[in-house]
């Protein structure tokens, strides 16, 4: 954009051009300083999304074929965290095994904010007995720990990808509903929505163009936040095998797939699991940086 | 006093529903436990007669109704793989798993406490990094890597520790409670008392040290914000040693929160219980769990769980009591 405008008019517009990037750049480079973590954390989520959308790119490897001449290497130039029993490229696997994660976490999380934030604003918008109902319900699901739900609930749908977000997907919808309620009775008793109350603006109206708006930033923090529980359970689930089936690679079925292979082959397992470890600290380092940036009340804690 | 009431008579109808719910998801979902029965029968009869035999032949309102009725006489069911009661393969399970989530709070709260409070008051700012990166670490890192991770190092480079197990096998040992600690001291049993001991060390640190971030933060967090109170500067202006601030005044107070933490996060350790038990093929409920859902044995499935989510449950109101011991506050509120 910059060069076409450039080109065809005076010079003038093209000193604005320049410091305008370079304020750009400098405002990048702002962020990145005050808030490095958060910066590294975005940048390795955004290599593993690559990574896993572009899978071939990144190995000529195929993740499921077995290579028996090549069993067990070590880490090397041609295979970067070595191969497992089978001869099979671990970078293969752990690029292609982050799309079962990645998909059951952010689809699950998506979902359940939808669902949560839906049971929340009713809830707290309506109050009575319709918010009694509701709140009692997500009690008796949080009486359960969050994995033993989740735990619970493949245990009767069987495992499976689809399952495993559905599992993920309702140990979160009550924490999700709980936060959405006490965003809406906050927000419920300002000014301003009394103010449009009073002007004859309708429900709709006051949670569609008013509260959901000004909890948007909270909860988007809560969302980061529960983004990395859920990659967690995924893992967690997955490595309990109740997650894909194999040959299909799948971060946390490595873990334990591997760990038949410490005292041989110590790298098999350990690959794997540390970027479960990163990618979930990653989410969490954005989430730290995103709730400094957007909820400074909370800051430091 | 009102609210603690309170508390104690919505008990058995937290209990109750808990119960109910883990009966309706695991009996509305598809794949019920017939077809489990009906791959391992050859004949059609003896599908019906199992049929009958587990009652699956009755409505769901019937079978709710006599689970229920078996629960409170503490029946919870027979287990379709081996036709032992699900009661009686809990009791042996029980003790192992506790075993493991106490010691585990333990070191939590120790470590956690301890290096929160460390981090609030020392001036170096290296310290205070190395704690904030710890908490972190230990709430990103998963529980089952770092039991590998601790396996990789301790037992295999180094042979302090077993890989796996409660106790080395064909070590003599009597039982009285189950509960290896107590029995060995009990009879004086020390070599099985060091090997238990050995075994528990690993998978105890895997869950400990993992949650001990979390605690470290907020024991931090806590210690901040009342090293600012006005009762601390005060004790400060009567020249208290700083010593006897952080601990009697201080501390004391910044407990309060971390209680409620440790309380919300034993419910974490039991499911943390649950993966590292497989890890380190620790013989509990975690173990039984897991056996439960890929043999699609569901009275285990339902047992388990139900076991885990009471204690879970008790575990948190304790929490809420102790907390009105702890706070006088809250006792005269």
């Amino acid at each position: 954009m910059a060069a076409t405008v450039s080109s065809q008019s005076s010079g003038v517009q093209q000193a604005r051009a320049a410091p305008a990037a370079s304020r750009w750049l400098r405002r990048a480079l702002n962020l990145a300083h005050r808030d490095t973590l958060a910066c590294i954390g975005a940048l390795f989520l955004l290599g593993v999304f690559t990574g896993a959308a572009f899978a071939p790119v990144f190995s000529p490897y195929n993740p499921t074929t077995p290579n028996v001449r090549e069993r067990l290497a070590l880490p090397s130039p041609a295979h970067p965290f070595g191969t497992d029993e089978l001869g099979r490229d671990l970078f293969a696997r752990i690029l292609y095994g982050a799309r079962p994660i990645l998909a059951t976490g952010v689809l699950s999380v998506c979902v359940a904010l939808l669902l949560g934030g839906a049971i929340g604003t009713a809830s707290g918008y309506r109050g009575g007995w319709l918010d009694n109902a509701l709140m009692r319900l997500m009690d008796i699901v949080l009486s359960f720990p969050a994995i033993l739900f989740a735990i619970l609930i493949v245990a009767a749908l069987g495992a499976g990808l689809v399952n495993l977000i559905i599992a993920i997907t309702f140990s979160l919808v009550p924490v999700f509903a709980r936060l959405t309620r006490s965003f809406v009775l906050s927000l419920n008793h300002q000014d301003y929505v009394l103010a449009a109350r009073t002007l004859g603006c309708g429900d709709g109206g006051i949670v569609c163009r008013h509260l959901l708006p000004n909890m948007l930033p909270l909860l988007l923090v809560q969302t980061t936040a529960l983004l990395a529980t859920a990659f967690s359970t995924s893992a967690a689930l997955s490595f309990l095998g109740l997650g894909v089936a194999p040959p299909t690679p799948d971060w946390g079925m490595m873990v334990s797939d591997g760990q038949r292979l410490v005292f041989d082959a110590p790298h098999v397992p350990f690959f794997p699991g540390l970027v479960i470890a990163l990618t979930v600290m990653s989410v969490n380092f954005v989430g730290d940086g995103l709730r400094d940036h957007l909820d400074p009340a909370l800051r430091n804690r | 006093m009102k609210h603690v009431l309170q508390r104690i008579v919505w008990l058995p109808l937290v209990l109750w529903a808990v119960v109910t719910l883990t009966f309706l998801v695991l009996r509305l979902a598809p794949g019920n436990p017939l077809d489990v029965i009906a791959a391992r029968a050859i004949e059609t009869d003896q599908i019906e007669r199992v049929r009958a035999e587990w009652g699956l032949d009755q409505p769901l309102w019937r079978q709710y109704l006599t689970f229920l009725g078996g629960l409170v006489q503490g029946d919870l069911g027979i287990a379709l793989s081996s036709g032992v009661p699900v009661s009686r393969l809990l009791g042996e399970r029980i003790a192992p798993t506790i075993e493991l989530a106490v010691s585990a709070l333990i070191i939590s709260t120790v470590v956690g406490v301890g290096a929160g409070v460390i981090s609030s008051i020392t001036r170096q700012r290296w310290v205070d990094y190395g704690v904030r990166a710890f908490a972190v670490v230990g709430m990103s890192v998963p529980w089952f890597w770092v039991a590998i991770l601790l396996i990789i190092v301790f037992s295999v480079r180094l042979g302090w520790t077993p890989v796996g197990g409660r106790i080395t096998a064909g070590m003599p040992y009597t039982t009285l409670t189950n509960f290896m600690l107590i029995d060995t001291v009990l009879t004086g049993n020390w070599p099985a008392f060091w090997s238990f001991l050995h075994h528990l060390a690993l998978p105890a640190l895997a869950i400990g040290l993992t949650s001990a971030g979390f605690v470290a933060r907020m024991t931090r967090a806590a210690m901040l914000e009342i090293m600012r109170a006005d009762y601390v500067r005060a004790a400060r202006a009567r020249g208290l040693y700083e010593r006897r601030i952080v601990i009697g005044h201080a501390l004391r107070n910044a407990l309060l929160p971390v209680l409620t933490l440790q309380g919300l996060q034993f419910g974490a350790l039991l499911g943390g219980a649950v993966i590292t038990e497989i890890v380190f093929a620790w013989p509990g409920v975690g173990r039984m769990l897991l056996d439960g859902i890929l043999r699609r044995d569901y009275p285990i499935v339902q047992g388990t769980v139900i076991f885990v989510a009471f204690c879970y449950v008790l575990v948190n109101l304790a929490v809420d009591l102790l907390y009105h011991v702890v706070d006088p506050r809250l006792r005269r509120a």
